[in-house]
């Protein structure tokens, strides 16, 4: 087609869907990273259940109807929206409950596993973008999640059993991002790509081995993991969003009838 | 049984976008929302340039993703194939616009009728019905036929029951080669488009 309508990036979901991946994502991959590396802390588990809670409510504020919010369940069997938001219950209620009773916590990072897993399916299952519906889309996204939330614990403890999750997080990142990069090939994300392997992977590896000298090297290492991959799902979600388009496959034979 | 498909025969459509005021009017949806499009399409370099004009609009897919995800149950698939939505139920998530391979949905606070939650094409299904309880044949009687087919001034658009080797629409697809839009999805889209005569 050299004239005609070309896809469009989607204009239904904006930041604020995309602040539910990222900040959901870093959320929930603390919770896992808690449950981990210290599980008599509580600070990282309310962390992760207030920034659940905060994309959870970025993406609220998007809908059209928000006071019909509760209708959001009706449908199990098939959304993957409906799902998340049946496991983010469940991740609330174990979350707040491992405060009390850290034996708990297993569970609610085995929800919040679940919570990214989620969501690493709503996007597959977005037919209309490309982008998203790439089944390598699922990994990519549950395993920013745990390198997020990877790169958030080293804040609260630069343990040996938290630098080694954050490496092996890491490392599962990049192959997912790889993976995910051979599949699509989408230019809105060739940047943000580079920034994570580059400065989310192999200046964060580094950084967090320098961390067993210079303790704040470990916190720069979270903070880079952290900040590419929040700013992968936001342009995956806001840039890369390109829609299906339209499709000629025959010119119309015309003076036939 | 029934399944109501849609047929645009490409060679005849001029572009002349009646069809899409046509269901403006009777829908009435809102300025920028436009349930029945035409696309206006160029293909090849001068000289050799051909020119096609393609309606589009919600395909009532036999397997729709918009159904499959949408979390609130409001848009369902009728036994007539007709993919309709229940705005009281709806939440307006928008996850049913990016589900859908075809741009047909939209979500406008414009919108007198429907504000804030999902919208598209419904087949024009009120007069569907309507028709069907007065005994008349849709496709064939007008007041049963959705509104871009009753306005299409080269009689471009065709509507019937595709299920029915006897209907309008399953003649036009038995004598002349067709395609469906994005086919390879595995969406099952009931809109044919028309393009040559049969071999």
């Amino acid at each position: 087609m050299s004239f005609g309508p070309q896809a469009w990036i989607q204009q239904h979901w904006d930041a604020r869907a995309a602040l539910n991946f990222m900040l959901g994502g870093a959320g929930a991959g603390l919770m896992v990273a808690a449950a981990l590396a210290y599980p008599d802390s509580r600070a990282p588990v309310m962390l992760s259940l207030v920034l659940v809670a905060a994309g959870l409510g970025a993406v609220w504020l998007e809908t059209g109807k928000k006071l019909r919010a509760i209708n959001v369940l009706f449908n199990p069997f098939t959304s993957w929206m409906t799902r998340e938001s049946f496991v983010a219950l469940l991740l609330f209620a174990l979350g707040a409950a491992a405060l009390w009773r850290a034996q708990l916590l297993p569970a609610a990072a085995a929800a919040a596993l679940a919570f990214v897993y989620c969501q690493g399916r709503i996007l597959r299952a977005s037919k209309g973008i490309p982008a998203w519906r790439a089944p390598q889309v699922t990994l990519l996204i549950v395993s920013t999640a745990l390198a997020e939330g990877a790169g958030l614990a080293l804040f609260f403890t630069t343990a040996p059993l938290a630098v080694g999750w954050f490496g092996l997080a890491l490392v599962l990142r990049a192959i997912a991002w790889t993976r995910y990069r051979e599949a699509t090939r989408n230019p809105a994300l060739e940047a943000p790509g580079k920034a994570l392997v580059q400065l989310g992977t192999l200046a964060a590896l580094v950084l967090a081995l320098a961390g067993a000298w210079v303790p704040a090297s470990a916190q720069l290492a979270g903070f880079l993991a952290l900040a590419t991959g929040l700013w992968l799902k936001l342009a995956l979600v806001t840039r890369a969003s390109l829609n299906q388009g339209f499709n000629l496959p025959r010119l119309p034979v015309r003076g036939a009838r | 049984m029934t399944r109501w498909a849609m047929v645009a025969d490409l060679r005849r459509c001029v572009g002349c976008q009646t069809c899409t005021a046509a269901c403006r009017q009777t829908n009435e949806t809102p300025p920028g929302v436009q349930w029945r499009r035409v696309l206006d399409m160029e293909v090849g370099e001068y000289p050799d340039v051909r020119r096609a004009f393609l309606p589009v609009g919600c395909m009532h897919c036999d397997d729709p993703p918009c159904m499959h995800v949408c979390p609130s149950t409001a848009t369902r698939k009728r036994a007539d194939g007709i993919v309709t939505i229940d705005y009281d139920l709806c939440i307006g998530c928008g996850y049913c616009a990016v589900a859908c391979p075809y741009q047909a949905r939209y979500k406008s606070s414009e919108d007198a009728l429907r504000p804030d939650v999902a919208t598209k094409c419904t087949f024009c299904v009120e007069r569907v019905d309507a028709g069907l309880a007065k005994g008349l044949q849709p496709g064939v009687d007008p007041e049963a036929t959705p509104a871009c087919v009753n306005s299409c001034i080269a009689q471009a658009l065709h509507f019937g029951d595709v299920e029915d080797p006897a209907s309008n629409i399953s003649a036009l697809l038995a004598e002349n080669q067709h395609f469906r839009m994005h086919e390879e999805l595995g969406t099952g889209p009931r809109f044919y488009y028309l393009w040559d005569k049969a071999p």
